[in-house]
């Protein structure tokens, strides 16, 4: 395996119509690594697979997988290099009106040349990794959360990947399925010999299987270390994230009116 | 002068909003022709795996027969028995096949077989495109390096195109033999006039073939709105329960419009 970066983002902002969400994010995934991106909710997270993923186009700035420019791509050069990526969504995204079977021999069929009689072997090996071969004649309604989860991490390694992005991994799990999930993801990350970028605000199961965490808000990148150091960290976000404090350098509140003012009638929307 | 001042601010806001509502339609309607043309560009990829194109004449053709059938038998007994109540005041009775056919050859069945598959087919393309997007699948799809347009959306517009036609012939002949039901069994109209006078007076050019025409263009319209409405409907039960109720009002509304201009050109030295 070539040693170095796999992604590379470089200066990067983006803004959906003039609401700016990333804001000169410069960051490094090496190659064979499993890295966290973690920060609360709407920091720009998935903003930031996407553009790896090549469905956005940054507003400035670069992102390089494979030492290849991705806003640059012409798009027959895009879905090339889609076919080395492999993508869990949040909530699975499994195609439901076909079965779990032919939900992970999706893409084998679509950009693969192979036989049936060798598709059916590899689909089973795949939901065997994850468990799940017994399950391949359901369809997608039948499964339970943590199991549709599993599903589609067999699809997104259906073509062994290079880089395997997981949108939010662990979001509405129970604690078992949840440590499954996240077992898998390192051992088939090691297994492939492939890279993982995890985007999540799990930090507990995070801090057990990755090895390196980027921490967002606002759009920019405020705190990075290993899992050790950032256990150790003394920055208040990281602190307030380990530690789940309510309060902190991301507020409670929704930005508004003081309470008093509000109530008074002086508020914004308050009684004239 | 405060209510001048109070006038002049509505009337600005109105004018505002109503360019603002101009704006977002030209845009809409600009994103729908480049919307067209990317269909018809991945048509071609599309065709080369045609199973999925059988595949959706199945589920909105096939499967919106039944509707359409019974819809077009019922219209065709209901025009046998006012057609008749009419023809027989004039003593012409005997051209009560004639009246069926043209009517149903010409008119209502391309026009009501095009407003039953806007309900049938039509709305459950909408829905399924639209919670395809809303659940993720079509951004899936795309990430898998599978393009969703030629993949999901291609192939339900060619099936609608594909079936539009074949439904009207059907609701057509259905509702001629409702005709005759009504008309010769029942009523006791000759068969033998009923039948060799509609012969005689619809011709298969004229008459015909505009029918079929009209019906092709209408399953244009209505399919390309389908998916639209699908493809462009906000991620979100609310969002998708709109884009269904679009697709049924804008099909009704161009199919109507369409059907005016057609007929006008078809049959104007009629």
């Amino acid at each position: 395996m070539p040693a170095g970066n796999l992604v590379e983002i470089k200066d990067l902002d983006f803004a959906y119509e003039d609401r700016p969400i990333l804001d000169g994010i410069s960051l490094e995934i090496p190659r064979g690594k499993v890295v966290a991106i973690m920060g609360g909710s709407g920091c720009g997270k998935t903003t930031l697979l996407r553009l790896i993923g090549g469905q956005l186009r940054p507003s400035r700035g670069d992102v390089l997988v494979d030492g290849q420019s991705v806003p640059q791509l012409a798009n027959d050069e895009l879905y090339a290099l889609r076919r080395r990526m492999g993508m869990l969504f949040q909530f699975g995204a499994l195609f439901t009106d076909i079965s779990v079977f032919d939900n992970v021999a999706y893409q084998m069929r679509e950009h693969t040349d192979l036989t049936e009689e060798l598709i059916r072997d590899m689909v089973l090996m795949k939901l065997n990794a994850v468990g799940l071969r017994g399950a391949h004649q359901l369809m997608p309604a039948e499964l339970s959360g943590g199991m549709a989860r599993r599903v589609a991490l067999a699809r997104a390694i259906a073509l062994d990947p290079m880089l395997i992005m997981y949108d939010e991994p662990f979001a509405g799990l129970d604690p078992i399925s949840l440590g499954v999930i996240g077992q898998l993801i390192r051992k088939l990350n090691d297994a492939l010999g492939a890279t993982t970028i995890m985007v999540t605000h799990d930090i507990q199961e995070s801090l057990l299987i990755v090895d390196f965490i980027y921490f967002m808000s606002d759009g920019k990148i405020v705190a990075l270390g290993t899992p050790d150091e950032i256990r150790a960290s003394k920055h208040p976000f990281v602190h307030q994230f380990v530690f789940a404090e309510a309060d902190g350098p991301v507020p409670f509140h929704y930005p508004a009116t003081p309470l008093a003012q509000e109530l008074l009638g002086k508020g914004a929307h308050g009684r004239q | 002068m405060a209510d001048n001042r109070q006038d002049s601010g509505a009337i600005v806001s109105a004018v505002a909003s109503l360019g603002h509502r101009v704006n977002e339609a030209l845009l809409r309607l600009g994103f729908a022709t480049r919307f067209f043309l990317m269909l018809l560009i991945w048509s071609g990829q599309s065709f080369r795996r045609f199973n999925l194109t059988i595949r959706e004449v199945y589920f909105s053709g096939f499967q919106s027969l039944l509707i359409i059938m019974v819809s077009g038998l019922f219209i065709g007994m209901v025009l046998g028995m006012q057609g008749y109540e009419t023809l027989q005041r004039y003593g012409s009775a005997d051209a009560l096949g004639v009246l069926v056919a043209l009517s149903l050859v010409r008119e209502l069945g391309p026009v009501v077989a095009a407003l039953l598959f806007a309900s049938r087919a039509g709305s459950s393309i909408t829905a399924e495109i639209g919670l395809m997007k809303a659940t993720e699948q079509l951004t899936a799809m795309d990430m898998m390096a599978v393009n969703p347009i030629a993949r999901v959306v291609a192939p339900r517009f060619w099936g609608g195109v594909i079936s539009m036609p074949l439904l009207a012939a059907l609701f057509s002949a259905t509702g001629v033999f409702g005709g005759y039901l009504i008309g010769v069994v029942f009523i006791g109209v000759d068969e033998g006039a009923f039948w060799s006078q509609m012969q005689a007076s619809v011709d298969f050019r004229y008459d015909i073939w505009s029918g079929i025409v009209k019906s092709f263009v209408f399953g244009i319209a209505v399919s390309l709105i389908a998916v639209f409405e699908g493809y462009d409907a906000v991620p979100t039960a609310e969002g998708v329960s709109s884009s269904i109720k679009g697709t049924v009002v804008k099909s009704a509304l161009a199919i109507l419009a369409l059907d005016f201009v057609l007929t006008s050109f078809m049959f104007r030295e009629a």
